[in-house]
C-alpha cells in the first residue's frame, strides 16, 4: 500500500499542516490566550474579595473563562479551509473524512487547548490557589478542553454555512458543555476541601471518550451536508 | 399497515387526514383539560402537607411532560428525516420546535411559582430538574437559531436535524450530571414500580389534564405542520389545486 495513502499519514500530515498554518499566523494563536489571561486578571478587580474567597471561586471562574476564550477559537476550525478551498480537497480526498476532522480537532486542541492548560497554573496564582490545587485544575482542563474541542468541532461544522457564526456557535455548544463545566470545576473544589476527586476525573474522562466516539463522524456528516 | 404509513407520510394525504383529525383531537383535548382543571381546582382534596398550593400540579406536570415528549418526538422525526429522507418528518420537526420551547418555558414558570411557597425561592440552582429543563430550553433555542440562520432549506433541515440528535444523546448526560447535586424537587409520584403514590381523587384530574394537554398539543402540532407543508410545497400541483379550490368556493 502506498505509504502516502495510509490513514496514519493522513492524520499526521493534517495535524502538521494546521500547526504550520498557526505558526505563520501567530496573532490568531495568541489572542485567545491573552484574552484568557486578561479576563482572569480583571475578575478580582471587579469583585471585592479577600484571600480565602478568591481561592474558593478560583476553579469555577477559571473554568468559565477558559470555556469562553476557547469558544472564540472554535469558529476558525473549518472556516479558513472553507475560504481557501482546502475543505473541498478534504471532501474529495481518498482519506476517510472522519479521520481528517479528528486530525483537525486534535490540532485545534493542541493549538488552543494546551496553551490554556499550560498557562492556568500561573493564572491560578492570581486567585491565591495552592500549587497542588492548580495542578489538579490543569489536569481537569486538559481532559475538559479536549472534550470541548470534540463537541465544538460538531458545532463548527454545523454552523459553517451561516454568516457571522461565532455567537450562534457559542449558543449551540454551551448547553452541551455544561456537564464538563460542572464536573471540571467541582473536581478541583473537592480536592481543595480534602475529598477524593477521582469520581470527577472519571466523569470528565467518560464524557471525553463518549464525545470521541461520535464527534469525528458527526462533524464529517455535517461537513458533507454543508458542502452539497 | 406499511402501505398506510407510506400513504400518511405523503404530504397531500397527511393534509387531508389531518383536516379530519384536528377537530376531534382539539375538542377531546379541551374537554379533558376542562374536566381535569375543574375537578383538580374545586373538587380534589387539599394536600396534607402542601395545602392548596399543590394544585398547580395540574398545569405544571403536563407542561413538563410535553416539553420532554416534544424533544423526543423531534429527535425521532429528525432521525427519520435523515435516514429515509421523508419530507413530512422535516416539516414536523420544524413545527414542533416553538411548541416545545413554549411548553418548556411554561414548565419553568409554573415550577418556579410552585417553588416560591414550597421551597421559599423562585429559583434554586441546586435542583437538577430545574437546571436541566433550562438547558433544554437553550437546546430548543439553539435549534431554532440554527435553522433560521441557514438560507438553503434542505441544508437547514439536515444540519439542524443533526443538532437535535447530538442534543438528544446529550440530554441524559446533562440530566444526570446535574442530578448529582442535592435535590429539592420532589420525586415523581406517577412513575413508580408499585403504582402511583397519589390519592385517586387527585390522580384522575391529573391524568385527565395530562392526556388532554397531549391531545391539544397534537392538534396544535398538526395545524402548524399543515401550514409548514403548504409553504414548503407551494409549487406542487396539489397545493395549487387546493388554492384554486379555495378560491372557487
Amino acid at each position: 500500500m502506498n505509504k502516502y495513502l495510509s490513514i496514519w499519514n493522513g492524520f499526521t500530515s493534517t495535524v502538521k499542516r494546521d500547526c504550520l498554518l498557526s505558526k505563520k499566523n501567530l496573532t490568531q494563536f495568541l489572542n485567545p490566550l491573552l484574552l484568557f489571561i486578561l479576563v482572569s486578571a480583571s475578575f478580582p478587580f471587579a469583585v471585592n474579595l479577600n484571600e480565602s474567597n478568591l481561592s474558593t471561586i478560583g476553579p469555577g471562574v477559571i473554568w468559565v473563562i477558559a470555556i469562553l476564550s476557547f469558544l472564540l477559537t472554535l469558529s476558525n476550525l473549518y472556516m479558513h479551509d472553507l475560504d481557501d478551498g482546502c475543505l473541498d480537497y478534504m471532501l474529495l480526498s481518498p482519506q476517510p473524512l472522519p479521520i481528517l476532522t479528528f486530525a483537525k480537532t486534535f490540532a485545534h486542541w493542541v493549538l488552543s487547548g494546551l496553551p490554556i492548560v499550560l498557562i492556568c497554573p500561573f493564572v491560578a496564582i492570581f486567585y491565591q490557589m495552592e500549587l497542588d490545587d492548580s495542578l489538579v485544575l490543569a489536569l481537569t482542563l486538559t481532559i475538559g478542553t479536549f472534550a470541548l474541542s470534540l463537541i465544538g468541532s460538531i458545532g463548527a461544522a454545523l454552523t459553517l454555512s451561516t454568516k457571522n457564526n461565532s455567537i450562534l456557535l457559542s449558543l449551540l455548544v454551551l448547553p452541551v458543555t455544561i456537564p464538563i463545566l460542572i464536573f471540571g470545576a467541582k473536581t478541583v473544589v473537592l480536592y481543595q476541601n480534602g475529598h477524593t476527586s477521582l469520581s470527577g476525573f472519571y466523569f470528565i474522562g467518560a464524557y471525553c471518550m463518549f464525545a470521541l466516539s461520535f464527534s469525528p463522524f458527526v462533524s464529517a456528516a455535517a461537513l458533507r451536508i454543508g458542502s452539497e | 399497515m406499511m402501505k398506510f404509513i407510506h400513504k400518511l407520510a405523503s404530504p397531500p394525504h397527511f393534509y387531508s387526514i389531518s383536516s379530519v383529525l384536528i377537530p376531534w383531537l382539539a375538542i377531546t383535548g379541551l374537554i379533558l383539560i376542562l374536566f381535569g382543571v375543574v375537578n383538580g381546582l374545586f373538587f380534589a382534596p387539599p394536600d396534607y402537607q402542601q395545602g392548596d398550593a399543590y394544585r398547580i400540579i395540574y398545569v405544571h406536570v403536563p407542561a413538563a411532560y410535553i416539553s420532554m415528549m416534544t424533544y423526543t418526538l423531534m429527535a425521532i422525526s429528525s432521525a427519520i428525516a435523515l435516514i429515509w429522507r421523508i419530507k413530512l418528518a422535516n416539516a414536523i420537526t420544524v413545527s414542533a420546535a416553538p411548541l416545545g420551547a413554549w411548553f418548556t418555558f411554561l414548565a419553568l414558570v409554573t415550577g418556579s411559582i410552585w417553588g416560591k411557597p414550597m421551597w421559599g425561592t423562585w429559583w434554586e440552582w441546586g435542583d437538577p430538574r430545574l437546571t436541566s429543563e433550562l438547558l433544554m430550553l437553550f437546546l430548543y433555542f439553539g435549534y431554532m437559531a440554527l435553522h433560521a440562520s441557514i438560507v438553503d432549506e434542505k441544508k437547514a433541515d439536515q444540519l439542524s436535524s443533526i443538532l437535535i440528535l447530538v442534543g438528544a444523546i446529550n440530554v441524559p448526560v446533562i440530566h444526570y450530571s446535574v442530578e448529582w447535586w442535592s435535590s429539592l424537587h420532589q420525586t415523581s409520584t406517577l412513575l413508580k414500580i408499585d403504582g402511583p403514590s397519589i390519592a385517586t381523587s387527585m390522580l384522575i384530574p391529573l391524568l385527565s389534564t395530562i392526556f388532554g394537554t397531549t391531545l391539544y398539543f397534537l392538534s396544535l402540532l398538526m395545524i402548524r405542520t399543515r401550514s409548514e407543508v403548504i409553504m414548503r410545497q407551494k409549487n406542487t400541483k396539489w397545493v395549487k389545486d387546493l388554492i384554486k379550490g379555495v378560491q372557487n368556493a
